[in-house]
């Protein structure tokens, strides 16, 4: 059961084969028993949680599934970052670590009404700052397939979570790779959708821009249900699209014969380890096999898109976060002088020390005197990013590369070099950039026997055709159904 | 003071929207609520929450942009304006900085003489933008025991920050220019005005040099919010900048305060220590697009401006500026001249008598006409003794009993009856002010009702006139004498006598004529 697809999980719950309550311990059981080891979880709550799951199982009784669709029932794990009413929101940082949320995001409201169960609340980077979940105020979360790698981040612990099969899905965000970075280096399935298409709403913000909200779950097919609940207009986020409803699901069985990957070439020029190379040739081999084909394109500006990112998202970021000052909610120094005083001391004790540092280049960034050649020139890049990529796609529907350039590193390995774990995000950040959508799933083994993971950005609203692409593959391929030895 | 200096005034004035909700999120605006009621999950900045643009606001500037013939930027973008301050639950404000939602636009002034002998002056102020952002809460340093409470309850009410050109030369001219402002956004319909609970308050920029150098330095005096303190700070500013300057010493880039105890400005943080705001553009709005076919939405609900009625005014009613002005300080005031005008109107035959000149305070306004006077003829006479009896006597009625013209216990139609009356002479200007007090009270339905039961039609049989002009000059005959001596002054002492025994009743005109007649005879 713990290896079952979403789909699986709905038949056994409408066939009564299985109850939300027994599905739902079952996952519990695991959680409560592997928490300890990987510290995928902040939170977990199993009164609350089942309390859930005998709501559900009311609503399966009377039929319920055919107003809720076919998620209902199946818990879910969150990354700690949507505020979930009556449940601590953290954010992974110290500053949130008694913030209860008064309110629930929208993508919680989304799922509560496909009737999923709240998990647990998953481990993160504080404020989503991080590629390995190494900054979380809750300790590092650890992969389960190497126990002293990392996950990947910031959505680690959601990915940690769905890997050691403490649950069945999980929602992340990604702004420069967060969904599927942790994907990768876990052997799962993560979209990150369209900007605009999730709504942030709820979602703590990290750098507004590039911020979206998305699926992990351990198939395509996983990931196209789930996006289905999460996906669809709020008037509550501005920048949230009004578009007709879609079902994600639709393509996933087309055969891709004549579909076109672009393939860049500065992605695949350098940078990348041996072992994710030879993965991901081998990934691209079996897509010719099933009828795609591989065409060069280029994406010149590609190489600016890091520190373009590392400009925009810390400028974002240090008026975001500028309201956790410790006068409202979240943490306040325990003993201050003036104003200025408190300010100073509950920011410098409430963040960790990355935070502090995006902070830091952030306001440097917009300060007077620097905005125009920092924060104006990567807003110029991003533009020329965005077209580069426009360009491309009127030579190929579908761009692939690694997720990552390597498998997971070790617990510590780049903690002390920031510029070493900002190069982790170079294959990711340009989606975010741009605005796009990618997807990462899984594409083999590399050194120490740890997952690659493939990536495919598609064009605007695209989301169908990637997850057509990455279900025919997880067709061809069993890469996505392998899991850690037990732990 | 020297009066080599020029002065330099700018001002920037919030006008608060008047709006249901706010401007990023659906809490109520209204005032005076307890603490923290009116502040939703938006307003707490509570993580995660995100700004929603209200179209009522953008509305509010369309007007306003119109109004002041502006240009209604196409796009324009909201941006952060980044400081740490309890009150200011983000740590950021949402303004308008690069892109402001209005560009341009004028505003035409009348200022008032300075001193007696003065003349009232036109004067056109140039705006330079107008653009939308959030209020701040406030901060209660009071009953807290030494601690601050913070109130969210204003923290994201709509302002439109109004930022004149360097166009002001004097105090008179920054209070000129606040009050046509005030009369405005009223007028329009987007802020309700009230200065005393901050929906309407102004800074000003103010600096001095000598004619024909570059500008001086500015300080800017923040947060006035009645016109007598604007005036009061401006002219000690001014003061104080002169004296530094003819002292030796040096203007330095500064906000300042001005304290309604003292009169006085003092330094609240100078330029070094100015913060760096940080602005970027806002990434949880998206650009403010505003379609053509929106303005011309707008347009077409708006009312007849102020600017363009105070012409009408001029033309149709032979009106002089200063009146016109007056007349439409307010939507309500024009309304009830008109309405009164129109009542007047409806009665026929009325004699092109000219009026006496004491009503109201019409003598001191009239020293201030600056266009050509009342062309004459019975609907401008009508209209300047509308004029004289709103601006005069009911205005300071008002005023005294603290109401609004809507309040007024005289509706138009009564002051229309008094008027006429007037006008026919079938009382004196001076009964007019008793009989003006009767209706205020309440004690008749109309002006004749009132006239007619307390038996003050005015005499004008000149038999019975003459023969109390007689039994005055026989009791009198040192002032007869005084007169034909050559004293004037004499003269008024029996018109006085001859009115008093007429308990006020005759025509002050004929007494006057007949007296002259009898004496001079």
């Amino acid at each position: 059961m713990i290896n079952a697809s979403l789909k699986e999980l709905s038949g056994a719950l409408v066939s009564k084969a299985i109850s939300s309550v027994e599905l739902t311990t079952l996952f519990l059981d695991r959680c409560e028993k592997l928490n300890p080891l990987l510290n995928a979880f902040i939170t977990l709550d199993r009164a609350a949680t089942l309390a859930e799951a005998r709501a559900a199982d009311a609503r399966l009784a009377t039929g319920g599934v055919n107003d809720c669709g076919p998620l209902l029932g199946i818990p879910l794990a969150y990354k700690d970052i949507f505020c979930m009413q009556g449940w601590l929101t953290t954010c992974g940082s110290k500053m949130l670590a008694n913030f209860v949320s008064p309110y629930d995001a929208h993508v919680v409201e989304q799922f509560k009404k496909a009737g999923m169960v709240t998990l647990g609340r998953c481990n993160m980077d504080e404020f989503a700052m991080g590629s390995s979940t190494e900054n979380s105020f809750f300790g590092p979360s650890r992969n389960p397939w190497n126990t002293r790698c990392v996950p990947g981040g910031s959505s680690g612990g959601s990915a940690v979570a769905i890997a050691a099969r403490m649950a069945p899905a999980a929602v992340g965000t990604d702004t420069g790779g967060s969904i599927r970075q942790p994907a990768a280096l876990c052997g799962l399935t993560g979209i990150k959708p369209t900007y605009g298409v999730v709504s942030r709403y709820g979602m703590i913000a990290y750098a507004s821009s590039l911020d979206q909200g998305g699926p992990l779950a351990k198939s395509a097919q996983d990931c196209a249900l789930l996006l289905n609940a999460m996906a669809g207009y709020d008037a509550r986020d501005s920048t949230s699209l009004q578009r007709p409803a879609e079902d994600y699901s639709r393509n996933l069985e087309q055969p891709l014969t004549g579909i076109r990957i672009g393939l860049p070439k500065e992605f695949f020029a350098q940078g990348m380890s041996d072992d994710v190379r030879a993965a991901v040739d081998a990934a691209l081999a079996e897509y010719r096999k099933l009828g795609a084909q591989t065409v060069e394109i280029s994406l010149p500006n590609s190489g600016l898109s890091v520190p373009a990112y590392y400009v925009i998202a810390p400028a974002e970021a240090s008026s975001n976060l500028s309201r956790f000052d410790g006068v409202r909610y979240g943490y306040r120094a325990p003993d201050y002088g003036d104003l200025s005083d408190m300010y100073c001391k509950t920011r410098a004790q409430g963040f960790g020390a990355e935070v502090k540092r995006r902070i830091l280049i952030g306001t440097y960034v917009l300060s007077h005197g620097y905005y125009d050649a920092y924060y104006l020139q990567a807003q110029k890049i991003r533009r020329l990013i965005a077209d580069d990529f426009r360009a491309a796609f009127q030579q190929c529907d579908v761009i692939a590369s690694p997720t990552t350039p390597s498998v997971a590193f070790e617990i510590g390995a780049k903690s002390d070099d920031p510029v070493q774990m900002y190069l982790s995000d170079i294959y990711t950040t340009s989606a975010n950039l741009a605005g796009l959508p990618g997807i990462s799933l899984p594409c083999g083994f590399g050194a120490g026997n740890m997952p690659v993971g493939l990536q495919l950005l598609g064009n605007y609203f695209d989301e169908a055709r990637m997850l057509n692409l990455a279900h025919q593959y997880q067709q061809a391929t069993d890469w996505h159904l392998r899991m850690p030895e037990e732990l | 003071m020297s009066n080599s200096w020029e002065i330099v005034i700018g001002l920037e004035t919030h006008a608060q929207l008047r709006t249901n909700s706010k401007i990023f999120s659906g809490a109520s605006i209204a005032f005076g609520a307890s603490p923290n009621v009116q502040a939703c999950a938006v307003d707490l900045a509570l993580p995660g929450v995100l700004p929603v643009l209200n179209k009522a606001a953008v509305e509010c500037a369309i007007r306003f942009g119109l109004a002041v013939g502006a240009e209604i930027a196409p796009r324009s973008v909201f941006a952060r304006k980044n400081y740490f301050y309890p009150d200011l639950p983000k740590g950021y404000q949402i303004s308008q900085f690069e892109l402001p939602v209005v560009k341009g636009g004028t505003l035409t002034i009348l200022v008032a003489p300075s001193k007696p002998g003065a003349q009232a002056y036109e004067k056109t102020v140039h705006l330079t933008r107008a653009h939308l952002e959030e209020d701040a809460g406030k901060s209660l340093h009071e009953d807290f025991h030494g601690k601050t409470g913070i109130d969210l309850n204003r923290a994201g009410t709509p302002l439109l920050e109004i930022v004149t050109e360097p166009d002001m030369c004097s105090a008179a001219e920054a209070v000129a220019y606040a009050k046509a402002l005030h009369a405005l956004v009223r007028w329009v319909g987007i802020c309700d005005g009230n200065m005393q609970e901050g929906s309407f308050r102004c800074d000003a920029n103010v600096s001095v040099r000598r004619p024909g150098e570059p500008l001086g330095t500015r300080r800017e005096i923040k947060n006035l919010n009645s016109f007598r303190f604007l005036q009061q700070a401006i002219e000690y500013e001014v003061k104080w900048q002169i004296e530094t300057l003819e002292d030796g010493g040096r203007i330095h880039q500064a906000t300042v305060l001005f304290d309604p105890a003292t009169g006085q400005t003092r330094s609240m943080r100078s330029k070094e220590d100015a913060q760096d705001y940080r602005y970027f553009p806002d990434p949880d709005l998206l650009p403010l697009e505003i379609a053509p076919t929106w303005i011309a939405s707008v347009k077409a609900a708006m009312p007849e401006l102020p600017a363009e009625m105070r012409t009408r005014f001029e033309r149709e009613y032979g009106l002089s500026a200063y009146d016109a002005v007056a007349l439409t300080a307010s939507r309500e005031i024009a309304q009830y001249f008109e309405d009164c005008l129109t009542a007047a109107g409806k009665e026929k035959d009325l004699p092109p008598t000219p009026l006496p000149g004491e009503g109201g305070d019409g003598s001191s306004l009239r020293s201030m006409v600056i266009t050509a006077p009342p062309r004459g003829g019975p609907s401008a006479t009508l209209a300047k003794t509308c004029a004289n009896w709103i601006m005069g006597d009911l205005a300071a009625r008002l005023n005294k009993d603290s109401k609004e013209i809507g309040e007024a216990p005289v509706s138009p139609v009564q002051l229309a009856s008094l008027v006429l009356r007037i006008a026919d002479n079938t009382i004196s200007n001076k009964l007019g002010k008793d009989v003006f007090d009767a209706l205020w009270n309440g004690e008749g339905a109309s002006a004749d009702a009132i006239i007619e039961a307390k038996g003050l039609k005015q005499i004008t049989d000149s038999g019975a006139i003459e023969k109390l002009i007689d039994e005055v000059l026989a009791a009198n005959p040192k002032s007869v004498e005084e007169f034909r001596a050559g004293k004037e002054k004499a003269f008024n002492a029996l018109v006085g006598q001859a009115m008093k025994a007429t308990k006020g009743k005759a025509n002050p005109q004929q007494v006057n004529e007949l007296l002259r007649k009898k004496l001079g005879g």
